[in-house]
C-alpha cells in the first residue's frame, strides 16, 4: 500500500515524500506538500478510504524545522560538516515558518498512517480548507486557528472553538506571552 | 413532517441546551434551532472547561506532564496514562518489563469496565430510568476500591511511569479482581433482563440515531461509535501494542448503526474486558515492574512521533515534536470524543429533541476530554 501511495502522490509533486520507521515514529509515510496541494492530497487519501485523525500546527519561530531526512541508499549518515552547513542555510531561509500537520489513518486491512505536512510563512499563515471534502476537518481547523492563528481559506466559521468567544490571541505561538 | 406543515409554519426558535444541563454530562452547550419538537440545526458550543493542556505540555518536563493526562478523560484516565508513556517510551526506545505490561493491561481494562459502567448508568438515566444507575455505581465502586489500593487514586490516576509502573500489586488485588469479575458476570444477565430487554429502552434506541459507517469515516469517529456502525476497528487489534496480542479477546461489532448498536457494543466490551483481565491474571509473570535503567533526564531524539491507544471512547492519539530537550516542543492530544461529537450537528438534523438526547448519550461524552 505504501508503494502504491507513493506512486499516486508523485503527480502532485510533493516537496518531500519519506518512508519512516513505524516502530519509532508511529507512522509510515511522511508527505510534505505546498499549501496549494493539501486539498488534492486530501481528495486522494479520501478516495483511498482514509479518515482524518487530527489536524494541528507547529510554530517554528527562530528554529530550523525538524524534519525526517531521506537516507541515501547504502550510504551512512552525511558527514557532520556538510550537514551543519546545510542546516545553517536552511535556518536563514526558514526561520519564520509554521507548519500544519494532518494525520491520516485508515480502518480496513493493512495498517498505514500517513502524515501530511505543509510549511507556511509565519507572517501570513494561510492554507485552503479541506472541510468541504472532509467535514470532520471543520473543528480541527478551527482549533488550529484558535491556537496558532493559521487561516484556513474558505472555512465557513473560524470563530473561537475552544478559546473564549472574544479571544484575539493564539496561545501556542512561541512568542505568546500571558 | 409533511411539506405542507413545513410551509405553513416557517417559524423556528432557538433553544439553549446546557452548558448546565444533566443530559450534557458536564459543561457542553448545544445551540439548537428548533422547528417545533424537531431539530432544524444543532451547533455544539465547546470550550467551557478548556485548560490548554497542550501549552502546559510545552512548559513542563516529560515527567511533570504525567498528572495532566488523567485530567482529560477522568473516567478512563489509565488509557491516557498509557498513551502518553507509550509515546515517550517509543521515542526513547525504553524497554518495559513484561510484568509491568501485564499490569498495565489489567488496570486499563478494569478502568474501561468502570468507565462503561458509569456510561451505562448515566445513559439509562438520560432516558428516564433511575434504578440502573444505582446498580452500576455499586459495581463500579468495587473497581475504584481495587484501583485505589494500587494506584493511590480513584479517578485521576498517575500510575504509569516511563518504562513501567509506580507500584506493584499484592495478593489482595488479585483475589479482589477475580471476585469482582465473578460478581459482574452474575450481574450482566441481570442488567440485560432489567435494561437491555426493556421495551421502553428498545423503543427509544432501536433504529434511532443512525450513524452510517461513511459518516463516521468522514468525521473521524472511532471507538464504540464506529464499531456500532459495523466497522471492525480497534487499536488494540489493528495496531497491537503492549501485551494485547498475547491475549485472546473479540472486538464486538454491530452493524445496525443505531443507538441500540452502540449500547450493545459497550455492554459486550465489558464482557471482553473481563476475559482480558482473567487471562492476564493467569499469565502474570514474576519480575520487576521498572526496567533496571531509565535515564533520569528524558531527552528524546529530535523529531516528531505519533502514538495511539484504544481508550474507552475511541482512539486517543498523542503527537509529539521533540527538539531534544527535557520538554516537549509541541504536544498534541487527539481525543476521541472531539471527533465523535463533531458529527452530532449533521446526525441530529430533523430528529426529535428527545431522540437527539438519546443519540448524544450513546456517544458517551466526557467534556474535559473534548475541551482539553
Amino acid at each position: 500500500m505504501i508503494a502504491d501511495l507513493k506512486s499516486e502522490f508523485a503527480p502532485l509533486a510533493p516537496v518531500a515524500i519519506i518512508e519512516t520507521d513505524y516502530q519509532v515514529k508511529g507512522y509510515h509515510l511522511d508527505v510534505e506538500v505546498g499549501a496549494g496541494q493539501v486539498v488534492a492530497v486530501a481528495e486522494l487519501l479520501d478516495r483511498r478510504g482514509f479518515f482524518l485523525e487530527s489536524i494541528t500546527g507547529v510554530d517554528w519561530l527562530g528554529k530550523t524545522p525538524i524534519a525526517n531526512q531521506v537516507e541515501a541508499a547504502g550510504e551512512p549518515a552525511a558527514v557532520a560538516d556538510s550537514e551543519a552547513d546545510a542546516q545553517d542555510g536552511a535556518a536563514e531561509k526558514s526561520a519564520e515558518q509554521m507548519e500544519v500537520v494532518y494525520d491520516y489513518n485508515h480502518t480496513g486491512g493493512e495498517l498505514c498512517r500517513v502524515v501530511v505536512r505543509c510549511r507556511l510563512e509565519r507572517v501570513k499563515p494561510e492554507i485552503p480548507t479541506i472541510c468541504q471534502l472532509i467535514p470532520g476537518a471543520n473543528w480541527h481547523e478551527r482549533e488550529t486557528h484558535d491556537f496558532f492563528g493559521i487561516k484556513f481559506l474558505g472555512h465557513p466559521d473560524l470563530s473561537p472553538l475552544l478559546l473564549p468567544e472574544d479571544a484575539d490571541f493564539h496561545p501556542l505561538l512561541k512568542d505568546f506571552k500571558v | 413532517m409533511s411539506d405542507l406543515a413545513r410551509s405553513q409554519n416557517q417559524e423556528t426558535f432557538v433553544l439553549n441546551l446546557g452548558p448546565q444541563h444533566p443530559a450534557t454530562h458536564g459543561v457542553l452547550r448545544v445551540k439548537l434551532t428548533m422547528d417545533g419538537e424537531y431539530i432544524a440545526e444543532a451547533e455544539p458550543v465547546l470550550g467551557y472547561v478548556h485548560r490548554m493542556h497542550e501549552k502546559m505540555g510545552e512548559n513542563r518536563t516529560w515527567a511533570q506532564f504525567m498528572p495532566n493526562t488523567a485530567r482529560l478523560d477522568y473516567l478512563g484516565a489509565l488509557s491516557y496514562n498509557h498513551g502518553y508513556v507509550k509515546i515517550v517510551e517509543q521515542a526513547m526506545g525504553i524497554e518495559v518489563p513484561e510484568r509491568a505490561e501485564y499490569l498495565r493491561v489489567i488496570t486499563v481494562e478494569l478502568n474501561r469496565i468502570a468507565s462503561h459502567l458509569l456510561w451505562f448508568g448515566a445513559f439509562v438515566l438520560d432516558l428516564g430510568g433511575f434504578t440502573p444507575l444505582l446498580y452500576a455505581f455499586d459495581d463500579r465502586e468495587h473497581i475504584l476500591d481495587l484501583l485505589e489500593s494500587v494506584t493511590g487514586a480513584r479517578l485521576t490516576f498517575c500510575y504509569f511511569r516511563f518504562g513501567g509502573l509506580y507500584n506493584d500489586i499484592d495478593d489482595d488485588f488479585i483475589t479482589g479482581s477475580r471476585a469482582f469479575i465473578k460478581r459482574l458476570r452474575k450481574r450482566m444477565p441481570e442488567y440485560h433482563d432489567l435494561v437491555t430487554k426493556n421495551v421502553i429502552l428498545i423503543t427509544r434506541l432501536k433504529d434511532i440515531g443512525i450513524l452510517p459507517a461513511e459518516m463516521c469515516r468522514k468525521y473521524g469517529a472511532t471507538g464504540p461509535v464506529l464499531r456500532g456502525s459495523g466497522v471492525n476497528y480497534d487499536v488494540r487489534k489493528n495496531e497491537p501494542y503492549s501485551v494485547y496480542p498475547e491475549l485472546d479477546f473479540d472486538v464486538p461489532v454491530y452493524s445496525e448503526c443505531d443507538s441500540m448498536a452502540r449500547y450493545m457494543v459497550r455492554m459486550d466490551e465489558m464482557e471482553q474486558s473481563m476475559r482480558i483481565i482473567e487471562q492476564a491474571l493467569d499469565k502474570l509473570p514474576a519480575g520487576p515492574i521498572m526496567p533496571e535503567k531509565v535515564p533520569r533526564m528524558l531527552k528524546p531524539e529530535p523529531g516528531d512521533y505519533y502514538s495511539a491507544v484504544e481508550a474507552p471512547r475511541g482512539t486517543f492519539g498523542v503527537r509529539v515534536v521533540s527538539d531534544g530537550t527535557n520538554k516537549a516542543y509541541r504536544l498534541k492530544l487527539r481525543s476521541p470524543t472531539f471527533s465523535n461529537l463533531s458529527l452530532f450537528g449533521e446526525a441530529s438534523q430533523g430528529m426529535l429533541l428527545a431522540d437527539a438526547l438519546a443519540l448524544m448519550g450513546s456517544l458517551d461524552l466526557v467534556i474535559p476530554e473534548i475541551d482539553r
